[in-house]
């Protein structure tokens, strides 16, 4: 299918006659996890569900950056945004996440010095501006946001910045949907994600698709973009194969985004990482190399070793796994809602439950 | 006036405290009922019903493109009270200023509330000044009231929308939200991009002239036009159903909020209304609404339901269905 413009990824002939292909071809139940949060809410916002024939099955997976992060590197965040002298420099999605005791959004209003920004160079400007204090940045997200972490380490090192720190607790797509493949988990196809790719390559899920024999279609963010994916998964599962299929071509390269990629690897090391819900992956998380040690906050402050406890009650865990979803949580939209969270799935802009507690509700197909 | 920023003695109800309020605020608000300086004003009423807003402004950044936080004082009362069916005549003004702000940027802000307030046709008759240290707030924040009386033919009312009635919004979402937005964090975007900040009552006159008959006006400032129909459903509990392809949206507008993953169904407006009406009136609702500068591009969104009371929900442009639910706490941008 080629589109002209951006206006045909939301056009609703397209959307109809696409609709209507998936209907036609789906012939038994199908489990598809998004595992990009961004689907998720696309998906929601667009009312892709009410598309759907009922044996499909969407569930969101660990693909919302603020939700995997674990809630030790929470507490360290608040820890940082305590100490003396320091800015502590945060995407706006943290700032309502709670750790064990507060949040950054309580730190906040209690005159600690935590500010949202749009970039990690934000953060960079803002250590510039402020010499006399240390400025902390939070470093959360995929392979989409490590590059340009990585790039500002590397400018703050070309300016001699000695009072510009990153706390990494970036982490890899890939070695988290290995993981999810080994639980026990029923999955039968993955929708994976576009920005992602962008930037480590379509082959980059290769070996996953041989070692689990599972479809997987690589897609944008437009509605029929979406469909487009759900289309050749529902159509490769009914023919029994399973291939990596790019319907995000116009912007994902079999090889992604070379340079990024280098100044990642130039920067960062891969290490173990703890992932909130599916707790230690091997090589799934990115570490400041020693080379740029003098950027690492977490070697530069002394932090403490956290209580950490993830919040009582909350299923998090099961919803980033897809094994549940949020209306299954006993504690959704009673004792955890968007401005009174339990668990960051219901803070994040882009966290499943608080998709579902913006958009779910009883009504569908009435119009 | 010496002092080119203002000082604590500035609000201390002494000579400086006086010296501001003849040399800056008096001439710029310049009227009888204010000149005469009483400690408060004293107004002639008629009988009848009296529409009564407040609100406080804190905006930062003070100064974006499309106007300050001055104007902006002013048209967010004056919409208060339209929306009520009231025709704003007298506000109230109540500054509080930081130590140490620009005197400068003081005549600006003042100089704007009053050429804001002559174009809304209403008088500043009271106001207060108070200064406080410096850190004890954000350079300046303003506190306007005001009043107007409402004509006794109409009656508006949160709780008064019904099942056929159709809904109008007077122009595009999310333009005031995003141009605070971009400003505040110094994103640079090509577009230009431009706060909607204006006075509504002109718009309004002349809608429930055109359209006694109009059942519900709303400005969605804050929680944007999501939120603000929700309120509606909920409080004359119908249902709504609105049509994603008609709400309009300027491109750049939708680009930034693309890029920072918000929707614009939620940002906040502060030259919009909402009007709901019912359907034998509609039309002429509408065009009055598009005869007036700020509703050019007015358009139906939507109709009032009898099914699912208490919800709204919005056809997708790609022809899906799905709720709109009330914004909960600010929209935070996304990360990725
Ligand atoms: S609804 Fe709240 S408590 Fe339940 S899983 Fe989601 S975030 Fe956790």
């Amino acid at each position: 299918m080629s589109y002209q413009n951006l206006d045909s990824f939301r056009d609703p002939e397209v959307a109809k006659t696409l609709s209507g292909l998936i209907a036609e071809s789906c012939q038994s139940p199908m489990r598809i996890m998004e595992v990009c949060g961004t689907h998720t809410v696309s998906i929601f916002r667009n009312g892709i569900r009410d598309m759907l024939p009922e044996d499909i099955t969407l569930v969101s997976g660990p693909g919302c950056p603020v939700c995997v992060t674990d809630q030790k590197e929470i507490d360290d965040f608040i820890q940082l945004a305590r100490k003396k002298n320091v800015i502590l420099a945060t995407f706006g999605d943290l700032m309502r996440v709670p750790g064990t005791q507060s949040s950054l959004q309580k730190q906040r209003a209690q005159g600690r010095k935590v500010k949202v920004v749009y970039s990690a160079f934000d953060a960079l400007t803002l250590a510039a501006q402020n010499p006399k204090k240390k400025i902390v940045f939070c470093g959360v997200g995929f392979e989409t946001t490590a590059p340009t972490v990585g790039a500002c380490i590397l400018e703050a090192d070309r300016q001699g910045l000695k009072n510009f720190f990153i706390y990494s607790a970036h982490k890899t797509v890939p070695p988290a949907l290995d993981a999810l493949m080994s639980m026990d988990t029923v999955i039968d196809g993955f929708m994976m994600p576009g920005h992602v790719s962008v930037i480590i390559g379509a082959d980059a899920y290769l070996p996953l698709v041989e070692k689990f024999s599972i479809p997987c279609a690589i897609a944008g963010f437009e509605p029929n973009d979406i469909l487009a994916s759900i289309l050749t998964l529902v159509q490769q599962k009914e023919a029994g194969e399973s291939k990596l299929e790019n319907t995000y071509s116009r912007a994902v390269s079999p090889v992604g985004n070379k340079k990024a990629r280098e100044v990642m690897e130039q920067v960062f090391d891969r290490v173990d990482a703890s992932w909130r819900g599916l707790g230690v992956i091997p090589g799934s998380g990115l570490s400041i190399r020693e080379e740029y040690e003098r950027f690492d906050a977490s070697k530069a402050f002394e932090l403490p070793p956290a209580r950490s406890a993830a919040p009582k009650g909350c299923i998090c865990g099961a919803i980033l796994t897809g094994k549940k979803i949020p209306p299954q949580c006993p504690k959704y939209k009673i004792e955890c809602t968007p401005t009174d969270p339990l668990g960051p799935c219901m803070v994040s802009s882009e966290g499943t439950c608080a998709a579902y507690y913006r958009y779910h509700g009883a009504i569908t197909k009435v119009y | 006036m010496k002092d080119q920023s203002i000082l604590l003695d500035h609000g201390s109800g002494g000579k400086l405290s006086n010296e501001l309020i003849n040399s800056i605020l008096m001439p710029a608000f310049d009227n009888a009922i204010l000149e005469a300086q009483e400690d408060g004003a004293i107004i002639p009423v008629n009988q009848g019903r009296l529409a009564f807003s407040t609100d406080t402004f804190v905006v930062d950044p003070i100064f974006f493109p499309g106007g300050n936080i001055g104007d902006l004082a002013v048209h967010g009362t004056v919409n208060d009270v339209a929306m009520c069916g009231g025709v704003p005549q007298y506000l109230s003004v109540g500054l509080i200023i930081e130590e140490g702000f620009e005197i400068s940027q003081l005549k600006i802000i003042v100089a704007s509330m009053a050429k804001a307030a002559a174009a809304a046709g209403v008088r500043i008759v009271t106001g207060d000044t108070k200064v406080v240290p410096k850190g004890a707030c954000d350079k300046i924040f303003i506190n306007t009231s005001g009043f107007g009386f409402i004509p006794d033919e109409i009656n508006l009312s949160a709780s008064l929308a019904k099942p056929g009635d159709r809904i109008i919004l007077s122009g595009n979402m999310a333009d005031h939200g995003v141009t605070i937005l971009t400003q505040r964090e110094s994103l640079e975007f090509d577009a230009p991009i431009q706060s909607d900040s204006a006075a509504l009552n002109t718009m309004t006159a002349a809608m429930l002239k055109a359209a006694p008959g109009i059942h519900v006006l709303r400005d969605p400032t804050r929680g944007g036009v999501g939120t603000t129909l929700c309120e509606i459903a909920k409080k004359s509990n119908i249902g709504m159903k609105i049509r994603e392809k008609d709400l309009p949206v300027d491109q750049s507008v939708m680009g930034v909020c693309d890029l920072l993953g918000l929707d614009p169904l939620y940002v906040a407006n502060e030259g919009k209304l909402l009007a709901i009406v019912p359907p034998e009136q509609a039309e002429a609702a509408l065009e009055a609404c598009k005869q007036d500068v700020h509703g050019k591009k007015a358009r139906f969104i939507g109709e009032v339901v009898a099914d699912h009371p208490g919800q709204v929900v919005m056809q997708t442009a790609i022809g899906g269905a799905r709720m709109v639910d009330m914004l909960t706490g600010e929209q935070l941008p996304r990360i990725c």
